[in-house]
């Protein structure tokens, strides 16, 4: 067999695959692609614990899973209480080195298991809690939950929801855990740094990854990437990264303080925002400045 | 001691590993007990402060699951707002310990004693016991873990007591010793986690297979029928006390009727057959220990010369009738026996021997009801 062309290398072309392809995630869906990034820096003694989402039906059924490590299924609510228990009893058998890590959408973290979110945060477990975050009940068929956006359409709100996204990263971080982070499929590299100084943090870690959704969405499942950019460039998404409290933008975000593309950019290739007035643009433009004068704030301190 | 703490007691004996307890009333005394026992040393495990019961029994499954002896307490509320993961564990058939100090169910508010929360898990895939006295609980606790990890079985246990009626009573109470108790409840064999084999626990199943999941859950229940007798009679070994695994018959042998109940009020029951016997009525008591399985077979066997069983309950299945008696007559099915259902203590309302009593002597005079509720 032929060498390895050194350029192909460096663009990571020919990889191991850490979570295997051939499952049922839908075209499109980032979903495999973010496990599959975040297992190779975790590593293989990592136990996954997914609550009810689209990552249930992802893991396959009792004939096999695409997961080379460890996965724990749970109801919707008690995804961060059994992590809870899992790691402490992986520590007292000996296994001090095991990672745990929830992987949960945003129903799960935001809406129904924000309780033992919330609780798991305050008792600071030693465990990283990924959301993923599609923005609605995706796996149930695109209901809205806490964390779908303002003027989008799901099927529980046909004329567009008319209220704004529960702002869960700083929600988590106001919990003084020791490190939140926000993260995104695009910008594949800031999400790996980050899960990988997660993964050297005790205590309790709280990544939020934007996972765009092609059919909850509505846009071609060729454009996940294309929307998950147009997120971070146009200041929908900020990538930040707080540890022990202290705020700082990673990634492209870092030049976006002052100026960023307008939001239609990232609204326009969405069918789910078809049906916005300019009004809702308006509004929707505000809230993410608003959003950024708050970042401005936290950048100083 | 008090139940609450004899139960604690029994716990902290059998060395569990994780623990996750939310306070209600009336358990919250075993609690403060177990957290007492971790923070002096005495039991080195760790106590998950968690915020909520559904969270206490999500923890303690995904402990169980990577190898933990578990345990985990509650009540009434608590309990049903435990229900989803009462399910989970049930399904998943993860050994897993569980008091339950029985207590009513709002609304209306009540903190005092009966069946209904217990009752309300019975197809949950749960072996399901209920103490007479402070002295059963403490046993079946012990007992309960090993039942519990008995290979053969896998399946949670929990344990009912009544509430303030158990938990807070002082009674004499006979503990083992440590080291008998380690050598009742070896070393624990159960874990999930394999880094080197990994699995996929409790995925989805196709409809094909589901079924089957569940027809094994249903041998290994019915497996736990023998498990439980054969544990009973061990620890009757080595504790020198009488135990009774499914069922225990009090003067049965040449009885015409019987009570049947579960419970603390057992013991008042008893009370009324010796008290009724000196006057000399042939009569004796069922006392229902193992609620989950039911003890179908030893029911038919031991009532097979009866003329009538009074069922006491402390729950209701509303629309239907009271839940022992369902189940009793179920078991009795064209035994010619009559059942006759008493519904009574529902909400904590005092029954005495004497109430027993009253039913019993209406009964032997002749008179039949299919139901009756004691609420005067």
């Amino acid at each position: 067999m032929s060498e390895i062309p050194e350029y192909i290398k460096n663009k990571r072309v020919i990889r191991e695959q850490h979570f295997y392809r051939g499952n049922a995630a839908c075209p499109g869906c980032p979903i495999p692609k973010e496990l599959d990034l975040l297992l190779e820096v975790m590593g293989k003694k990592t136990v996954l614990v997914v609550p009810a989402s689209c990552t249930t039906v992802i893991m396959g059924d009792e004939r096999g899973s695409p997961s080379p490590v460890p996965v724990v299924h749970s109801p919707f609510a008690g995804a961060a209480a059994i992590a809870s228990g899992l790691w402490r009893q992986l520590r007292m058998r000996g296994d001090t080195d095991a990672q745990v890590v929830v992987w949960a959408g945003d129903g799960a973290t935001g809406d129904i298991g924000f309780s033992a979110l919330s609780g798991a945060a305050e008792r600071n477990e030693n465990i990283l809690y990924v959301c993923y975050d599609n923005e609605a009940f995706m796996n149930t068929g695109i209901q809205r939950s806490a964390l779908t956006p303002y003027g989008a359409w799901t099927t529980t709100t046909p004329a567009g929801k008319r209220e704004f996204k529960k702002p869960l990263p700083f929600i988590m971080m106001e919990h003084k855990i020791p490190y939140v982070a926000t993260a995104s499929i695009a910008y594949s590299f800031d999400y790996q740094e980050k899960v990988k100084k997660a993964k050297g943090i005790q205590g309790f870690r709280y990544i939020h990854l934007l996972s765009p959704c092609p059919p909850g969405w509505r846009f071609d499942s060729k454009y996940t990437i294309e929307v998950a950019k147009l997120a971070v460039e146009t200041g929908v998404w900020p990538l930040f990264e707080v540890i022990n409290g202290e705020f700082r933008l990673t990634s492209v975000s870092k030049t976006l303080l002052e100026k960023r593309k307008p939001v239609i950019e990232y609204l326009k290739l969405q069918g789910r925002f078809a049906k916005l007035s300019e009004e809702d643009i308006k509004i929707i433009q505000e809230a993410v400045d608003e959003m950024w004068e708050y970042i401005k704030q936290l950048v100083k301190k | 001691m008090v139940g609450n703490h004899a139960v604690a007691y029994a716990v902290k004996q059998a060395k569990p590993q994780i623990l996750a307890v939310f306070p209600i009333t009336p358990q919250t005394t075993m609690l403060e007990k177990l957290a007492e026992y971790i923070d002096s040393g005495q039991l080195k495990a760790e106590l998950i402060k968690v915020e909520s019961e559904h969270s206490a029994m999500a923890s303690i499954y995904g402990a169980a699951v990577a190898g933990a002896r578990v345990f985990t307490a509650t009540s009434s509320q608590g309990l049903l707002y435990m229900t989803e993961m009462f399910y989970w564990a049930g399904g998943q058939r993860v050994p897993i310990v569980a008091a339950i100090a029985t207590r009513a169910i709002a609304e209306p508010w009540s903190i005092w004693d009966d069946h209904q929360d217990f009752v309300s898990k019975r197809d949950a895939i749960w072996i399901m016991t209920m103490a007479e006295n402070v002295q059963d609980a403490y046993d079946l606790t012990i007992q309960a873990f090993r039942i519990s990890e008995d290979k053969r079985v896998l399946l949670p246990v929990m344990i009912g007591f009544d509430g303030f009626i158990l938990t807070h009573t002082m009674e004499r109470l006979e503990v083992l010793d440590d080291e008998t108790v380690d050598m009742f409840l070896p070393k624990r064999d159960y874990n999930l986690i394999d880094f080197n084999d990994p699995v996929n626990v409790g995925p989805i199943v196709t409809p094909d297979n589901y079924i089957k999941y569940r027809y094994e859950a249903k041998k290994a229940m019915d497996r736990a029928k023998e498990v439980i007798e054969e544990i009973a009679k061990e620890y009757e070994k080595i504790s020198g006390r009488k135990q009774y695994g499914l069922i225990e018959c009090y003067m049965c042998e040449d009885a015409e009727y019987v009570f049947l109940a579960m419970g603390a009020w057992v013991g008042d029951a008893r009370e009324a057959v010796k008290r009724l016997r000196s006057k000399g009525n042939k009569v004796g008591l069922v006392k229902i220990r193992t609620f989950r399985p039911f003890p179908k077979e030893r029911l038919v066997k031991e009532l097979r010369s009866v003329r009538g069983v009074i069922v006491f309950d402390r729950a209701y299945s509303f629309g239907s009738g009271g839940v022992l008696a369902n189940d009793v007559k179920s078991a009795l099915y064209n035994s010619g026996i009559d059942v006759m259902s008493v519904i009574a203590g529902i909400g904590g309302k005092t029954v005495r021997p004497l109430h027993f009593e009253k039913v019993m002597e209406e009964v032997l005079e002749g008179k039949r009801f299919e139901e009756r509720w004691l609420y005067e």
